[in-house]
């Protein structure tokens, strides 16, 4: 039996009168990619925001490498969250720092008996893989979008994570630039092996990257499966028009 | 008109509702303050950090400010006391005036709009980028990181702020009182530590500190709870500067009773 690294049972979470999510049940197996689809609104960050402690579901269980994160302290939480990397929608890079003192930030932080020279070669190894060597001194505002999401991927790799939650990698970036953190997303299973969930609406970004497809709608889990599973053959209109709105059928 | 009435209430039980609820969020803010700066770890090179920040790039601004407000209380008040004959008096009036109000009040109204502002706008900024999220997650505490160490931070240096602006303050004082009544430097000094009491420097200190921890504490809270993207972001500095002058003129009105009956004591 495959081990489990992710489980959500029954979860429920809303904004005041707002349902967003409405009973939802999601494993992720260890070193698989998977890709939660859905609609702008539909609560995908909110799911993952949950994984991390975030936000707290209102109901339901959500168990990440075995814990149950609703119910940690803050201390097992955080030991929690050094396991998970978290790249966020626009990235995040906090904007007084240099991309080195960015990746730096959770390294000095969290490992205190590092080198000068320990550091530098892990900030410089992880540029190199994300394949922006060049940026090392630049401030985040000089840099290009997709930059700034490869910058944001280096950071969160910098303490070596189990789980990727990429929230929305490839939204506002142009295609070649897509492609590129689509590449990327692959690579870092491949390096790090790590296991992923990749929110996105992007169908393209869904097909190169995820092992598995989860269709959020209604604040529920509609279907769940490879990409030849769940798309081109979908009866469920939602489903059929998300995939035939998307650049992946012309 | 009873239905107009019925439409209001609602609306007024509301606000009255977001006051209330305001006043708990900041006190809880302000609790949490005191609750996270005594428990480790500490930041203290982060605190350095802003108070580098804080006290030396505002250096400039208070020194200009404070030598104006010198110069020109003292060419204001000379023309009163001339009609009494007691312009050797001006330099006790200026020490007392300046010491123990306008040094103090002058400069942490700078600071308000200085600080306060820049403060509100960074954190608000950092909270709707999700930058404050990124922090949580690589096992950072944000409030402790951005918060405790920015109020600390202001708490320490609006007081050597204050001192400065006394001092400068009081130089462009002497210049002016200098050039028309030709007093000396020593002269000029001897008689303003004459003027002022121990009271008087130790309620200016403790006035700075308080004014110091509003104004970080303000920027802070505004900047925290800071939504609604880059509008939301304006606003939260906005409010940090409005809300922190209001509260130390209230501060200021609230110490001089305390020490002027400590002072009749």
């Amino acid at each position: 039996m495959e081990e489990k690294v992710i489980e959500a049972r029954n979860l429920m979470k809303s904004f005041g009168d707002l349902d967003v999510l409405k009973g939802v049940d999601l494993d992720l197996l260890k070193g698989e990619n998977l890709v939660v689809l859905g609609k702008s609104g539909s609560g995908k960050s909110v799911l993952i925001k949950i994984m991390v402690g975030l936000l707290k579901q209102d109901s339901g269980a959500m168990r990440v490498l075995g814990k149950d994160v609703a119910n940690l302290g803050v201390k097992e939480l955080n030991k929690l969250r050094l396991k998970i990397g978290f790249s966020f929608q626009n990235s995040a890079l906090y904007d007084s720092m240099t991309v080195k003192e960015n990746l730096e930030f959770p390294l000095v932080r969290n490992i205190k008996n590092l080198s000068r020279k320990e550091k530098d070669k892990k900030i410089e190894g992880l540029l190199d893989s994300v394949g922006l060597p060049q940026s090392i001194n630049q401030m985040p505002s000089e840099l290009s979008g997709g930059q700034k999401k490869r910058i944001g991927v280096a950071r969160t790799l910098i303490l070596e994570p189990e789980i990727m939650l990429y929230d929305e990698p490839t939204a506002g970036l142009d295609p070649i630039t897509c492609m590129d953190i689509n590449n990327l997303i692959v690579q870092v299973r491949e390096e790090y092996n790590t296991s992923s969930i990749v929110i996105t609406h992007d169908l393209t970004c869904a097909k190169v990257t995820g092992d598995r497809q989860a269709v959020l709608l209604d604040g529920q889990f509609d279907a769940v499966g490879t990409f030849e599973e769940v798309f081109p053959h979908a009866e469920d209109k939602r489903i059929k028009s998300f995939y035939d709105y998307n650049f992946i059928n012309s | 008109m009873t239905e107009k009435a019925e439409d209001r209430k609602p609306l007024l039980s509301k606000k009255i509702d977001k006051f209330f609820t305001g006043l708990a969020d900041a006190w809880n803010f302000v609790r949490r303050f005191f609750k996270e700066v005594f428990i480790p770890p500490y930041e203290f090179k982060e605190v350095v950090h802003q108070c580098y920040r804080i006290g030396v790039e505002s250096l400039p601004l208070i020194a200009l400010t404070g030598f104006i407000v010198g110069i020109v209380f003292t060419n204001q008040s000379r023309p009163s006391l001339s009609e009494f004959g007691a312009t050797s008096w001006l330099p006790s009036l200026i020490s007392i005036a300046v010491v123990r109000a306008m040094g103090p009040l002058v400069t942490a109204l700078i600071a308000a709009g200085k600080v306060g502002s820049s403060i509100g706008a960074e954190i608000g900024s950092m909270k709707v980028t999700e930058q404050i999220d990124a922090m949580e997650v690589s096992a950072t505490n944000p409030f402790k990181f951005l918060v405790v160490t920015r109020v600390l931070a202001t708490t320490f240096m609006i007081p050597v702020l204050v001192m400065f602006t006394d001092f400068v303050a009081l130089m462009g004082s002497f210049l002016s009182v200098n050039a028309n009544e030709n007093v000396s430097m020593l002269t000029f000094f001897i008689q303003v530590f004459d003027a002022i009491s121990f009271l008087d420097i130790i309620s200016s200190v403790l006035k700075a500190l308080l004014f110091g921890f509003t104004i970080g504490i303000v920027g802070c809270y505004k900047g925290y709870n800071s939504s609604k993207g880059t509008e939301g972001v304006g606003r939260a500095a906005n409010a940090a500067v409005v809300m922190a002058m209001f509260l130390i003129f209230i501060e200021e009105l609230l110490v001089l009773q305390i020490v002027n009956a400590i002072r009749m004591m």
